[in-house]
């Protein structure tokens, strides 16, 4: 049972991870309907900011990660001020295409700039410090993103019920044209999403890269695995993010330690690939995901 | 270079006013035809190895662009069909094992494995067709995006036929003791077994241009483009929808599997992450700077995105003194992401966009010259052909 409670604890903080990664990803999709394939480098960037602030420029942990913040969301504005801006009313692919150019951009100068690979991540804590309680293991590293997550979400939730930027942001989601016709400016509700994504997206890379003694250059790839996250929870729902990321976090982690002895012919890897599975399973039920808006089709 | 092989010939080639007729597009194709031909003969095996790879991933772009850019289904997962080809290939033509553990092999004729890669990719093309019935747009390409993922999982397991993590061995192409890997000589004149390869690639990709080219112009290719515009009024209009996706799953499957058996073939070896998503994304990549829904843009697109980066590979290498301490793989990378972006932010339909628009250009001129009107700009149904997955909001 102990055994089983770690797991669950080990699952919960990978899904966590995936949460950020997947709420960067939705917040950018609800805003422009836009799959944004540069996610994955902006954790990357964030993560090695923040690593050669602690040990190449001796910051605070604090300042390194805020300093990353800074600029991942610079390089977001930009990027969003320059290039998207232009591609407005452009087909969504090309749309798509355009921050795989960007992901290929980031990735490459990420590795000129530090092209000695692997780098101890920036962190607060020892790596094996933490809580004992029963004969389980609560990694302080795993409470704190756990706890960073859902801080992120509360201010998320604050930003979008309360504020007068969110309610904006929700409105453009809901219906672009009546939004302008009410006079929100779409080019701030654009800006502020890539510019919020980003900085999750920092913070996401940031305990990424706190999950490991060391990374490299490929910390970017795990992106790609909070794709099942946000197909999962539905690509436009925000809750669907976090609960698609914790879904998917249980299931490899769960799926890793028992599918050995349950169904072991299935191989050593299967837990790569079941995420996946489960996805392509619930999109056979609900093509929109658990929380996603069914779209009406007009012709 | 063999960048401006193709560069005569839009897709309209077949329409009265095509090119083929004029002077000026016979000029140019035979133009390209030469510097094909002197790239053949004097290339070397360093830029016909890059020509050679490159005509393998036209065939596959083809394939892709039958799928998303004709039918408009988004798919990133053509790398794990070109896998399925490839390992048919390979478990259909490979010597029978010799040591235990080695990998099967049934060492039947190329006549029958390059075909055989194509059909059994195309029946999985039918396996995952259906589930594009269900699912639409992003969902759908990031379904095809776990397909490369549990590919890569399958690929390594089944060790039978692929030989696990450290791959395999391919079969060559040949018949009976000819084989395009080895050097032989041809009516006197010998040739080396990248020229031999070229003539291979150059048929087996101009055989599926002209049959892609020929089915989009049939009433199943305006069927396909009525779903890719516009699905619930393509239905409306009484186009099957179910058969439509169908078939473009299977061809481009088709052609996926053969380009698939060809790559693995080529080098003689493939592990189970050659056929990986960065190589997926690549032929996306291809397809939207090529152009969309374009035989010559799929062909245009893989020169550009397999053929340039090996291109600026080769000439920086001869220079290699001058780039400062910074590996030039990674600078390749970081300009090649930038013509990414350019190539979409400042020429959305594509090179194929670009060409008939230097067309264009070429007749005002000429029509100035003659003294008559200036030609109006007639906007063709064909350049307009743009992947509108959901219009976009932005």
């Amino acid at each position: 049972m102990a055994n089983f409670i770690q797991l669950v604890f080990a699952g919960l903080s990978l899904g966590c991870i995936y949460a950020l990664v997947a709420l960067g990803f939705t917040i950018i999709f609800k805003a422009s309907e836009v799959i944004n394939f540069a996610q994955g480098e902006f954790l990357l960037v964030g993560a090695f900011i923040a690593s050669a602030g602690v040990f190449d420029w001796h910051l605070n942990f604090f300042v390194a990660v805020l300093l990353a913040i800074v600029v991942t969301v610079l390089i977001a504005l930009a990027f969003e001020r320059f290039a998207l801006r232009r591609m407005i009313g452009r087909p969504v692919f090309s749309i798509v295409m355009i921050t795989i150019g960007l992901d290929v951009i980031l990735l490459h100068g990420v590795i000129v700039k530090w092209p000695q690979g692997n780098r101890s991540p920036a962190t607060p804590f020892q790596f094996v410090s933490g809580i004992d309680i029963g004969g389980v293991h609560f990694g302080a590293t795993d409470l704190a993103t756990i706890a960073v997550t859902f801080a992120v979400c509360a201010i998320l939730y604050v930003f979008f019920r309360y504020t007068r930027y969110g309610l904006a942001m929700r409105a453009t989601a809901l219906d672009q044209e009546a939004a302008l016709a009410i006079g929100i400016n779409i080019r701030t509700v654009y800006a502020l999403a890539w510019g919020i994504a980003a900085a999750i997206a920092t913070i996401g890379g940031v305990f990424l890269a706190m999950n490991q003694p060391t990374f490299d250059a490929t910390l970017g790839g795990i992106a790609l695995a909070a794709f099942p996250a946000i197909i999962l929870g539905g690509l436009d729902s925000i809750p669907g993010a976090v609960v698609g990321g914790i879904v998917i976090g249980l299931t490899e982690v769960l799926t890793q330690a028992y599918q050995s002895s349950f169904a072991g012919f299935l191989g050593t890897n299967f837990y790569t690939i079941a995420p996946y599975l489960l996805m392509i399973l619930i999109l056979l039920v609900r093509p929109y995901g658990l929380f996603g808006t069914r779209k009406v089709e007009r012709v | 270079m063999s960048a401006s092989a193709p560069v005569a010939t839009p897709a309209q080639a077949a329409a009265p006013r095509g090119s083929l007729r004029s002077t000026r597009g016979r000029a140019l194709i035979l133009a390209g035809l030469i510097m094909l031909g002197l790239v053949f003969l004097f290339g070397g095996d360093t830029w016909l190895s890059v020509l050679d790879y490159t005509l393998v991933a036209a065939i596959a772009t083809l394939g892709l662009n039958v799928l998303t850019g004709y039918a408009g289904q988004i798919s990133l997962g053509i790398t794990f069909f070109m896998g399925v080809g490839a390992y048919t290939a390979a478990w259909l033509g490979g010597d029978p094992p010799v040591l235990k553990g080695d990998p099967a092999g049934l060492g039947l004729s190329f006549l029958i494995w390059l075909p055989a890669a194509g059909i059994v990719a195309a029946l999985a093309g039918a396996l995952i067709g259906p589930t594009a019935l269900r699912l639409k747009g992003f969902y759908l390409g990031i379904v095809s995006l776990a397909l490369v993922f549990i590919g890569y999982y399958l690929f390594l397991n089944v060790r039978g036929i692929t030989g696990g993590a450290q791959g395999r061995s391919f079969p060559a192409p040949g018949f009976g003791s000819f084989s395009f890997a080895s050097p032989v000589p041809v009516f006197g004149v010998q040739l080396t077994s990248n020229q031999l390869y070229f003539l291979l690639l150059l048929v087996v990709l101009a055989v599926s241009s002209v049959f892609v080219g020929n089915v989009m112009r049939s009433r199943a290719g305006r069927a396909m483009r009525a779903v890719r515009d516009n699905e619930a009024g393509a239905a409306i209009m009484g186009v099957n929808l179910f058969e439509v996706k169908m078939g473009a799953f299977i061809l481009s499957s088709f052609l996926a599997g053969v380009a698939g058996a060809l790559l693995a073939s080529y080098p003689g070896f493939a592990a189970p992450n050659t056929w990986n998503l960065v190589l997926s994304i690549q032929f996306v990549a291809a397809i939207l700077i090529g152009g969309v829904a374009s035989v010559w843009g799929s062909i245009l697109g893989a020169v550009f995105v397999f053929a340039l980066p090996q291109v600026l590979e080769t000439l920086s290498q001869t220079q290699s003194a001058s780039s400062g301490g910074i590996a030039s793989g990674d600078l390749n990378a970081i300009i090649y992401g930038a013509l990414i972006i350019a190539f979409l932010l400042f020429e959305p339909a594509g090179m194929i966009g670009l060409i008939r628009r230097g067309q264009m250009l070429l007749r005002r001129f000429d029509d100035r010259r003659k003294g008559g009107q200036p030609a109006r700009v007639v906007a063709s149904s064909e350049s307009e052909s743009q992947l509108d997955v959901e219009s976009s909001k932005l």
